[in-house]
């Protein structure tokens, strides 16, 4: 474990109780992003893993050894630090800039000026930029001289606060896609402060939502949009954001429907109708005694037929288009939708039939994703979708789940 | 003009000589003690107003009646004249030494901190310098008035150019008034442009 919270309380003198009983464990090369309201704790929380801050009780340790124990210069040291307002010092270059945690440590020059070269390569930015003064540069370039320069003296681990808070959307996102690049190509850790849920959800291999001084939620940003823990952490991350994330957290399984009409091939034609008639539906999924998918009949072939004992099996149409349960919405939507299909039966990694998705099921998610609201009409919105709704009903029938 | 420089030459040499002594000494002391207090004074927010004000108080007090209560303490000649001036020059230095470091901005004294930088480095490295072209702007405020002022040392026996001054006004000698003002406002402006030149070079190239 590189970096270990536990118990971290801090309580200001006033009283009040900014950070309340904090735990966390971080490893290597993990992406932590800190989010909440103001007032929440956050910052005061990163800011007591390089003691800026020191906490009231609780322990914090590096690589197993207790911080509070370190000498604060030292630690700091060892630890990369991105504050909001860039905090570059404008009386010197861009390179000096660089170089004032390796200077502090004692590199020598040439290894200094190499290891600045190597920094602004990294930065994405040309090298001639070494000699310029901060104010001679943008805001976001200044920003990624602010992140490499966090990293000159090979920081292990980069504390940033709300580094990016201060710009533009488009400068912004290329910020993000550096600190992630860094993250995902140098095994670097980042503990970082956001109020901005989208960052926080882009970037994060974990976020830690926080309100009052409390963890509220610490996971994955999938299961937080999966299973937000309580209405705090609805609100927070919004009702739009978590309808427009739908394609990407929900599973297939979640929007199909159970139990659809199904046949086995032994049956005859008869039965067939029996069932399509019983359950008002077009279209049969032939099934396996196992339960295994083997096609579909349809009422077209059906209707060619006239001697009423013939097996299912003699008709069966074996091309049958099909999607596993547990794959994402959003990795399988196109292709349903482009096959054109009104229906498509939903198995599970043995090829069991386990479901059935209606095209207007994934309509609806498309289209509320795309207009970030709920549907709120629950009822077919027309009768061709009618019987496409009619095609799995939840009483009776013949079922091989 | 000639004549004047003929017979008073040397002498003007001398007094020019001790009024620069009496000024650079009283500036120096001035520097030594309010670039240090201003630093301390940013540390110390309650102290800081009170310490300025008081400041501002004892520049209020006539030149002529500071160095008149010189007298009882040091005497007469150059060192009750030194510690006079020395008063006077504390406002402007301690001021604008107080308010270069106040504005420096706390998220670079942040980052210093953050990266590692104790006190002293974050001091030295990053904060004075910052302020430093404010600090220089105070000193030179300071010297003119120092320079200015030490012309009434002469009233106390500390010499400088002021003699040729109150010379000339017991004379009713106008060339000896003008001979000492004008070596005393060449002298000013002298100093004010060096120290200028000092000043842009303190300046970080980037906040010019």
């Amino acid at each position: 474990m590189l970096l270990s919270m536990e118990h971290l309380n801090k309580e200001y003198p006033n009283g009040k109780l900014a950070v309340d009983d904090f735990n966390l464990q971080v490893d290597r090369g993990e992406f932590i992003c800190f989010i909440g309201t103001s007032g929440s704790g956050k910052t005061t929380t990163m800011r007591m893993i390089n003691r800026m801050l020191n906490q009231t009780s609780g322990t914090i340790k590096i690589n197993g050894k207790d911080i509070a124990k370190m000498d604060p210069v030292k630690l700091r040291r060892s630890i990369g630090y991105v504050i909001q307002n860039v905090g570059l010092m404008p009386h010197m270059t861009i390179q000096e800039n660089i170089e004032i945690v390796p200077k502090l440590l004692g590199w020598s020059k040439e290894k200094r000026a190499k290891q600045a070269v190597k920094m602004i390569d990294l930065a994405q930015l040309p090298q001639e930029m070494l000699n310029r003064y901060p104010g001679e540069l943008s805001g976001g370039q200044q920003q990624r001289i602010g992140v490499v320069r966090a990293l000159a003296a090979d920081q292990d681990i980069i504390l940033m606060d709300e580094p990016f808070g201060a710009l533009d959307p488009i400068t912004r996102e290329s910020l993000q896609e550096l600190v992630k690049r860094l993250q995902e190509d140098l095994g670097k850790t980042f503990i970082f402060v956001t109020h901005d849920m989208d960052e926080a959800l882009h970037l994060a291999t974990r976020v830690v939502i926080m309100s009052h001084g409390k963890q509220v939620q610490v996971d994955t940003p999938d299961n937080i949009l999966r299973h937000p823990a309580n209405e705090f952490v609805t609100n927070l991350i919004g009702e739009e954001r978590l309808i427009r994330a739908q394609p990407n957290i929900l599973s297939v399984s979640q929007i199909m429907l159970k139990n659809p009409a199904a046949i086995t091939p032994d049956k005859t034609l008869d039965d067939a109708i029996d069932l399509m008639h019983s359950r008002r539906v077009d279209t049969l999924l032939v099934t396996n005694a196992d339960g295994v998918l083997e096609g579909y009949v349809d009422l077209d072939d059906i209707n060619r037929i006239t001697d009423a004992t013939t097996p299912v099996s003699r008709f069966t149409n074996r091309e049958v288009f099909y999607v596993q349960a547990s794959s994402l919405i959003g990795d399988t939507v196109d292709r349903i939708l482009k096959q054109g299909v009104k229906n498509v039966p939903v198995v599970d990694a043995k090829k069991h039939l386990v479901g059935i998705v209606t095209r207007t099921a994934l309509v609806d998610i498309v289209y509320d994703a795309l207009r970030g609201a709920p549907a709120t009409d629950e009822e077919p919105a027309s009768p061709i979708n009618a019987d496409i709704h009619a095609a799995a009903t939840h009483e009776g029938g013949e079922s091989s789940q | 003009m000639i004549h004047f420089l003929q017979t008073y030459g040397m002498q003007l040499i001398s007094k020019t000589g001790q009024h620069l002594y009496i000024s650079a000494a009283a500036l120096g002391l001035g520097i030594i003690v309010a670039v240090p207090l201003g630093i301390l004074l940013t540390r110390m927010k309650h102290g800081a107003n009170a310490v300025i004000t008081l400041a501002g108080v004892l520049q209020t007090i006539p030149a002529m009646a500071l160095l008149a209560m010189m007298i009882p303490i040091f005497g007469i000649g150059s060192t009750p004249a030194i510690v006079a001036l020395f008063i006077y020059s504390l406002l402007p230095i301690l001021r604008n030494t107080y308010l270069g470091m106040e504005g420096v901005s706390p998220a670079v004294r942040d980052a210093a901190k953050g990266m590692g930088m104790t006190w002293w480095q974050s001091m030295v490295r990053a904060e004075i310098p910052l302020a430093a072209p404010v600090i220089m702007s105070g000193i030179r405020l300071s010297a003119t008035y120092v320079i200015a002022w030490a012309t009434l040392a002469s009233y106390i026996g500390a010499g400088g150019l002021g003699d040729f001054i109150f010379n000339g006004l017991n004379l009713y000698r106008s060339d000896l008034i003008l001979g000492g003002s004008i070596p005393v406002i060449i002298l000013a402006l002298v100093v004010d442009y060096l120290l200028g030149r000092l000043e842009a070079t303190v300046t970080p190239r980037e906040l010019r």
